[in-house]
């Protein structure tokens, strides 16, 4: 379209080896840019601290989701099987004796407790990722690169996103420069 | 050297061929689904869509008729539908085991076959359930195994195994369906980057969810594929542990016996890693692939089967101990006289009549993977083709004798019987296997069989060194100079 107008949407530099990429990363860390990052095609053990990020804490959803799902089973067996008392009109349990057993045994509560700790922790687990590394999105300025469609493949990107505070055209190209890339790209966006 | 390079001092070398890149690895994988199909796939395919369409039929068939079409009948309800179920769900537990339980081991080998055994998982899992659904008889109204509040105020009897059976099942398809999809995330990028038109890019692309490769990403990521894979194992192993709880919570001669969780697990493993050699042999030739799937990769899952193996004739063998020892006439009854074919004759002067389902049973599972102890077996592709394929017989076999053989002639002389398969009980059979590979070679042809960013992150030098790098940055005047590559 003629007369559009863009922005700078983020710096992208393309490294051919893992110890080239985190030696950059290391030096945009430690020049203390919080808005960017290192695409790779698999996950590079090791950059973890090589970017200076914080361990992710996802485990902590996904255990409380499981042990929910724990509780959830045991008040749907209790509810069906032990009880008789009409809850918000869902229908009143069904107290059952079975084989000489009481009706709200433990025991054989405890495969379906299991299963549905299961369940629900996975749950957590899946929508939990997808909300912390906020997917999908389709959208991302990075895509406009065609250069980057290798991020997949086999080679290594920093990228440095325009809204980091530090993010200055020249200087970042400039640190960007002294990592030794095999290429480097200013990405634009539209402005809407 | 980096860390995750394979350790010199203990002998190991890389598990791929030397020198293949990661863009080697993109493009063998990628392109099978980019390529024109071979035209074995289109043979298999149409042969398997028939096979799908006979299990149609045969279900419409059940539907119209009831489940009289089959040959169970007193006193032998369970027959091939659930033996069917059984061997299915037991297919799948290989690929739970190979994607998970090596992973938390850290058994790198898996990632050549990692996808490919959760795929088969997903639709092993598939075909199982269906057999109880239509056991059912009216299966319509399998929405009852569900606790769903109803006008009747009805409820599900939450002590019965079978209902423990309905929870894991049906949570074993989720997480097999979410932890295969996790995993497949970062590849549909590697396919969306790759396609040349607009179709491709948008249908992959939408699977890939706009993953670009951040590394804030593949933080989370990894933890929450330990989580799966935590979460997977106990899984797997509490599946098929309720599964043999339908039958050892009973007190039919043959079922009631403590053995059978563990016993069942085993098996369960052994024929999934059968099936998933018998289907990766396939693959590996139609696709060429021999570079990435191995006779090394190969070797170490006929290791895996012999380890399995052994632990089966075990089961085997101290079902028969205890049998004798507990001086149960019925239990011994059942093992040496219908599965043996030993003792008393029948009123024909026959032996059990199906001593042979037993000894078809011992030879497939326990004898034929002997074999595997010798290396120039484990390494030859048509030895482990014939071993994998009577494996799979073996497995069927093992739990047809379970359910068949135990209650036959059980308590009473009086209610004794005799099971007859029927042409819509084969048909179905034979239908299921449609319906799994239809399945799966829809999955070989559209998704990448093999995790490719798992490959690659195992290619020597595919991680960064940080030792060097370290010593290198207190060195400042070098600043700048990446180190070099190994």
């Amino acid at each position: 379209m003629a007369n559009e107008t863009k922005k700078p949407a983020l710096y992208l530099a393309e490294y051919d080896t893992p110890n080239a990429i985190a030696q950059a990363a290391m030096k945009v860390r430690d020049a203390g840019y919080k808005s960017w990052d290192c695409h790779t095609p698999y996950a590079m053990h090791g950059m973890d601290e090589a970017m200076g990020l914080k361990p992710t804490r996802i485990g902590v959803l996904s255990f409380i989701f499981g042990m929910l799902g724990v509780a959830t089973a045991v008040i749907l067996i209790q509810y069906t099987n032990a009880f008789d008392f009409d809850f918000l009109s869902i229908g009143a349990g069904y107290p059952l004796i079975v084989g000489g057993k009481p009706p709200g045994a433990f025991p054989s509560m405890v495969p379906i407790m299991f299963e549905l700790g299961i369940l629900l922790c996975g749950f957590a687990t899946l929508f939990g990722l997808l909300g912390l590394i906020k997917l999908p999105m389709h959208n991302h300025p990075i895509f406009a690169s065609d250069r980057f469609e290798a991020a997949t493949d086999d080679k290594y990107f920093i990228s440095i996103e325009a809204d980091d505070q530090k993010f200055d055209l020249d200087r970042t190209r400039a640190l960007l420069e002294a990592t030794n890339p095999t290429y480097i790209e200013l990405v634009e966006q539209e402005v809407l | 050297m980096s860390y995750d390079a394979p350790i010199k001092e203990l002998g190991e070398t890389s598990l791929l061929p030397e020198g293949t890149s990661a863009h080697d690895i993109t493009e063998t994988i990628a392109g099978v689904t980019e390529n024109a199909a071979p035209r074995g796939w289109w043979l298999l395919f149409l042969l398997s869509l028939s096979a799908l369409g006979a299990m149609t039929a045969a279900l419409a068939y059940l539907f119209v008729q009831g489940v009289g079409v089959w040959g169970n009948n007193a006193p032998i309800y369970w027959a091939w539908d659930i033996t069917n179920f059984v061997w299915w769900i037991g297919i799948g537990h290989a690929g739970t085991l190979i994607s998970a339980i090596l992973f938390l081991f850290r058994q790198k080998w898996r990632t050549s076959i990692n996808r490919f055994a959760e795929a088969m998982t997903v639709f092993a899992v598939l075909c199982a359930g269906l057999f109880p659904a239509i056991h059912t008889g009216r299966p319509w109204f399998d929405y009852y195994l569900f606790p769903l509040p109803n006008q009747m105020d009805m409820w599900p009897n939450f002590k019965s195994p079978l209902m423990w059976d309905v929870f894991a099942v049906s949570t074993y398809l989720t997480i097999s369906v979410i932890f295969w999809y996790v995993g497949l995330i970062p590849d549909f990028a590697t396919l969306r980057d790759r396609s040349k038109n607009l179709t491709r890019k948008r249908i992959y692309g939408f699977f890939a969810l706009g993953w670009r490769g951040a590394h804030r990403h593949w933080q989370h990521y990894e933890r929450a594929y330990l989580i799966f894979a935590g979460i997977s194992t106990p899984l797997v192993l509490s599946v098929h542990s309720v599964v043999s709880f339908d039958f050892a919570t009973s007190v039919v001669p043959g079922w009631h016996t403590t053995i059978f969780p563990p016993y069942f697990v085993a098996g369960a493993v052994f024929s999934g890693f059968a099936l998933v050699m018998t289907l990766m042999l396939i693959c590996r030739s139609i696709f060429k692939l021999q570079n990435i799937v191995t006779i090394r990769h190969l070797d170490l899952m006929n290791k895996f089967m012999l380890g399995t193996a052994l632990l089966v004739g075990y089961a085997y063998a101290m079902e028969f101990f205890i049998a004798w020892y507990s001086s149960n006439p019925y239990e011994q009854w059942v093992f040496f006289h219908n599965r043996l074919g030993w003792g008393q004759l029948d009123s024909s002067g026959n032996w059990g009549p199906l001593w042979w389902a037993y000894y078809a049973m011992v030879f497939c599972n326990v004898i034929v993977p002997q074999v595997f102890w010798f290396k120039r077996a484990r390494t030859s592709v048509p030895i482990m083709l014939i071993a994998s394929v009577l494996i799979n017989i073996g497995m069927w076999f093992e739990r047809f004798v379970i359910i068949v053989t135990s209650t036959y002639q059980d308590f009473l002389p009086s209610s004794w019987g005799m099971f007859h398969p029927t042409a819509i009980d084969i048909l179905t059979y034979v239908g299921t296997f449609g319906l799994f590979f239809t399945l799966f070679l829809l999955f070989v042809r559209w998704i990448p069989m093999i995790a490719i960013a798992e490959v690659k992150g195992n290619l020597p030098g595919a991680h960064p060194d940080m030792h060097a790098i370290e010593a290198h940055d207190e060195a400042p005047d070098a600043l700048g100079a990446p180190v070099p590559a190994e």
